[in-house]
C-alpha cells in the first residue's frame, strides 16, 4: 500500500492522470445509471434494485449484436435504447404497477427477484464467462504512461450528447413536464387529467433505455459478465442515496466522484476492494446522515 | 401449549425422526430443509415481528462458518500454514478432538456473530425501511468482498475444513440431528419468547416505532437484542453447514447473498411474515419446489426460482399464515392469550 502510494504521488505523478481519466470514464456510465435510478425513486418511489441488471442486459444486446449481426456498439446505441426501452415499459406493466402501491420493501423485493431473473436468463445465454467487446478504434498514448482509447472518448461525448437530450427532454417536452408534476404531487397531476399510469410506465421505460446506454459503454470500456449487474446496482443506489433525491446534478458529481474513489482505492489498496469502496461509501454517508438527524432524534427514512 | 399444539409437535417430531430412517438417500436434503427453517424463523424476528427488513442476515452465516474453521483448526495447527498449503497439509484428528474442535467451533461461532451484530446494530439501526434493507444488503457483499482478500483464512480459494471421523452414513445423520436440533430450538425459543414482553415490545416498534420509543421502549437495545437472537443462530448454523459441506468459500458457500440470502426472505413471506408457523411452512415449501426444479429442470433452476420470487411477491403478499388468517380468522387469529376475544374485553370491563 505505501508503495502502491509512493509511486502515485513521489516517482509517476503522471500516472494520477490516467487514474483520474478512468474515473471519469467509469464514472459516466456509473452517472447516467444513477440518474435513471434517481428518476425512478423520485417519482414513482421505487427502489430499482434490478438497475445493474438493465446495464449488464444492454451490454449483452450490444454485444449480441455486434456477434451475430456485426454492428459496431456506438452504431447499436440507438437500437439498445429502443428494445430496452420496449423491456422497461413490458416490466412496468407486468410487475412494478402491482407493487407500486405497497410498501416499499415490496417493490425493492420484487425488482431483486426480477435480477435473479434477468441474471440467470442471461448466464443461459452468454455463459458466465467475461466478455468484452473489441470496439476496433485507436488508442492515443501521452507521456509514455496515460493511454486513451478513442472508445473510450467517444462513450464519454456519447453520454454527454444523452444526458443533455433527457435533461431537455424533462424540461421542455409535455411528457417530461407530466413526469415532473408527478412527482411533485401525484393525485393533484391526477386531479388535473395526466394519466399517471402512463406516466409511471414511460418513466420506468425510459430508466430502463439509459441503463442500457450506460450498458453499452461498459461493453466498449469495460468488461461484461451476467452476474456482475448487482454491483453496478450496489453503485447506484450508493450514488443515489450519498447525493440526496431529486437533486440531479448532485446524482451526476456524485457519480464522477464514485468513479474517480473507486480507481484510486483500485490503484492504492487493490482492485478486488473496488466494490468495497463503493460499499463504503454508502455506509459512511448513511451514517453521516444518521449522525446528524440524531441531533434531532429523527432516523434515516 | 393447547392439545392441538401439541398434536403437530409430536407429528412433527415423528416425521423427522422417521425421515432419515425411510429416505437415507435424502438425509442431507432434508437436514437443508431445517437449515432453512432456522434461517426463515431467524429473519422472522426482524423482519416480520420488527418490521425490519434485512437482506443482510446472511452476513452471520458466513462470519459463524469461517469463525468455526478457524477455531477448529487453530487448535491443534497454525491457520495460515493450512491454508496457504492448498490441501498439502492433511489434518489428522483423533476423535476426541474433532468433536471438542467442532463444539467449540459452533459455540464461538454463535457468540462470535452475535458480538459482531451488536456492533453492526449501531450502524445500521437508524436506518429505516429500504435504507435498512440496502445497508445490511451492502453490509452482507462486502463481508463476502473482503473475506476473500484475508489470505490468512484462504482469500477467495477458500479453506477445507478437517475430515468427519467415522463413515458417510453416520456422518449424515450426525448432521441431521444437529440441523434438526438447532431448528427445533430456534423454533420453541422464538415461540417462547414472542409471548413475552419482548415480544409485544418488537411488535409495537414494527407498528410505530416513534410512538413506542415515546412510551418508554427502548427500542434501540429492542432491536440489537432481537437481531443478536438471530445472528446467534446464523452463526451456529453456519458452523455447522460449513462442516457438512466440507469446503468453505467466500463468494458461493459462506455469503451466498443472491441464494440464501434471498431464499430466507422469499421463504419468510410465502409463508407468512409475522407469524411463528409461517417462516416453517413457507421453508417446506419452497425446499420442495427447490429440490423440484433442480431435479427436472436442470439448468433453468434458479429461472424458475426467480419466477417463484416474483409471482410470490406480485400476487401473494400476505403468504399462506396471512391467507388462512384472512379467510378463518376465528381459527387463525392473533390472540394475545390462548382466551377468546370476547371473554378477554368482558374480564376487562369487570376490572
Amino acid at each position: 500500500m505505501i508503495d502502491n502510494l509512493n509511486l502515485l504521488f513521489v516517482y509517476a505523478p503522471i500516472m494520477n492522470i490516467q487514474v483520474i481519466l478512468d474515473g471519469i470514464f467509469v464514472g459516466a456510465v456509473f452517472a447516467l445509471s444513477a440518474y435513471g435510478l434517481a428518476l425512478v425513486w423520485g417519482v414513482m418511489n421505487v427502489k430499482n434494485l434490478a438497475q445493474g441488471d438493465f446495464v449488464i442486459m444492454g451490454g449483452f444486446i450490444a454485444l449480441g449484436l455486434h456477434e451475430y449481426l456485426g454492428i459496431h456498439p456506438i452504431i447499436s446505441i440507438p437500437i439498445v435504447l429502443i428494445l430496452m426501452f420496449a423491456y422497461g415499459w413490458a416490466v412496468y406493466k407486468l410487475i412494478i404497477k402491482r407493487v407500486i402501491d405497497n410498501d416499499m420493501f415490496v417493490s425493492l423485493l420484487a425488482t431483486f427477484g426480477l435480477s435473479l431473473l434477468m441474471q440467470q436468463v442471461m448466464n443461459l445465454i452468454y455463459g458466465p464467462e467475461v466478455r468484452i467487446i473489441d470496439p476496433e478504434l485507436p488508442i492515443y498514448e501521452f507521456f509514455d504512461f496515460v493511454t486513451v482509447p478513442m472508445a473510450k472518448i467517444i462513450s464519454l461525448i456519447l453520454a454527454a450528447i444523452f444526458a443533455l437530450i433527457i435533461t431537455l427532454f424533462m424540461k421542455k417536452s409535455r411528457m417530461g413536464q407530466a413526469i415532473r408534476a408527478t412527482a411533485q404531487d401525484v393525485r393533484a397531476a391526477r386531479v388535473l387529467g395526466i394519466n399517471t399510469d402512463n406516466v409511471y410506465a414511460f418513466t420506468f421505460a425510459l430508466n430502463a433505455a439509459i441503463c442500457g446506454v450506460a450498458g453499452v459503454m461498459v461493453s466498449i470500456i469495460w468488461v461484461l459478465q451476467p452476474f456482475y449487474g448487482i454491483t453496478y446496482s450496489l453503485r447506484t443506489f450508493a450514488i443515489v442515496t450519498a447525493a440526496g433525491l431529486g437533486n440531479l446534478p448532485a446524482v451526476i458529481g456524485t457519480g464522477f466522484g464514485l468513479g474517480l474513489i473507486e480507481k484510486y482505492t483500485s490503484i492504492i489498496l487493490g482492485v478486488e476492494y473496488e466494490i468495497a469502496a463503493a460499499v463504503v461509501m454508502l455506509l459512511v454517508v448513511l451514517m453521516w446522515r444518521q449522525i446528524q438527524m440524531r441531533k434531532n432524534r429523527q432516523a434515516v427514512r | 401449549m393447547s392439545r392441538n399444539t401439541l398434536i403437530l409437535y409430536i407429528i412433527i417430531l415423528a416425521a423427522s425422526i422417521l425421515g432419515p430412517i425411510l429416505l437415507p438417500a435424502y438425509t442431507q436434503q432434508m437436514a437443508i430443509l431445517w437449515v432453512m427453517i432456522l434461517m426463515a424463523s431467524t429473519w422472522d424476528i426482524l423482519g416480520g415481528q420488527m418490521g425490519y427488513n434485512s437482506l443482510g442476515n446472511i452476513t452471520f452465516f458466513g462470519v459463524g462458518m469461517y469463525l468455526s474453521a478457524i477455531i477448529q483448526i487453530s487448535m491443534f495447527y497454525d491457520v495460515g500454514e493450512y491454508t496457504s498449503a492448498f490441501g498439502a497439509i492433511k489434518p489428522e484428528f483423533t476423535d476426541s478432538q474433532y468433536f471438542t474442535g467442532f463444539f467449540l467451533g459452533i459455540i464461538g461461532a454463535g457468540l462470535g456473530s452475535m458480538i459482531l451484530s451488536v456492533f453492526l446494530g449501531f450502524i445500521v439501526f437508524g436506518l429505516r425501511g429500504p435504507y435498512f434493507a440496502i445497508g445490511t444488503l451492502g453490509v452482507a457483499i462486502t463481508a463476502g468482498q473482503i473475506t476473500g482478500t484475508i489470505d490468512y483464512i484462504g482469500g477467495g480459494s477458500g479453506i477445507s475444513m478437517p475430515f468427519f471421523p467415522g463413515d458417510i452414513y453416520f456422518r449424515s445423520i450426525f448432521f441431521y440431528i444437529l440441523c434438526f436440533l438447532l431448528a427445533a430450538s430456534v423454533h420453541l425459543i422464538l415461540r417462547w419468547l414472542y409471548s413475552t414482553q419482548f415480544g409485544l415490545a418488537i411488535n409495537a416498534i414494527r407498528d410505530d416505532e416513534d410512538k413506542a420509543e415515546a412510551m418508554g421502549i427502548p427500542t434501540l437495545r429492542y432491536k440489537q437484542f432481537g437481531w443478536a437472537i438471530a445472528a446467534f443462530f446464523m452463526g451456529c448454523i453456519g458452523a455447522v453447514f460449513g462442516n457438512m459441506v466440507g469446503f468453505i468459500e467466500p463468494i458461493e458457500v459462506a455469503f451466498p447473498t443472491p441464494t440464501f440470502g434471498i431464499f430466507m426472505v422469499a421463504m419468510a413471506l410465502l409463508g407468512g411474515k409475522g407469524t411463528l408457523w409461517g417462516p416453517v411452512i413457507g421453508a417446506v415449501l419452497f425446499q420442495i419446489v427447490k429440490e423440484t426444479t433442480w431435479t427436472y429442470l436442470l439448468g433453468w433452476q434458479y429461472v424458475a426460482l426467480g419466477l417463484i420470487i416474483i409471482l410470490n411477491i406480485v400476487y401473494f403478499q400476505q403468504g399462506i399464515m396471512g391467507w388462512l388468517q384472512s379467510k378463518y380468522p376465528e381459527k387463525f387469529g392473533i390472540f394475545v392469550d390462548d382466551k377468546k376475544p370476547e371473554e378477554g374485553l368482558a374480564s376487562r370491563d369487570n376490572k
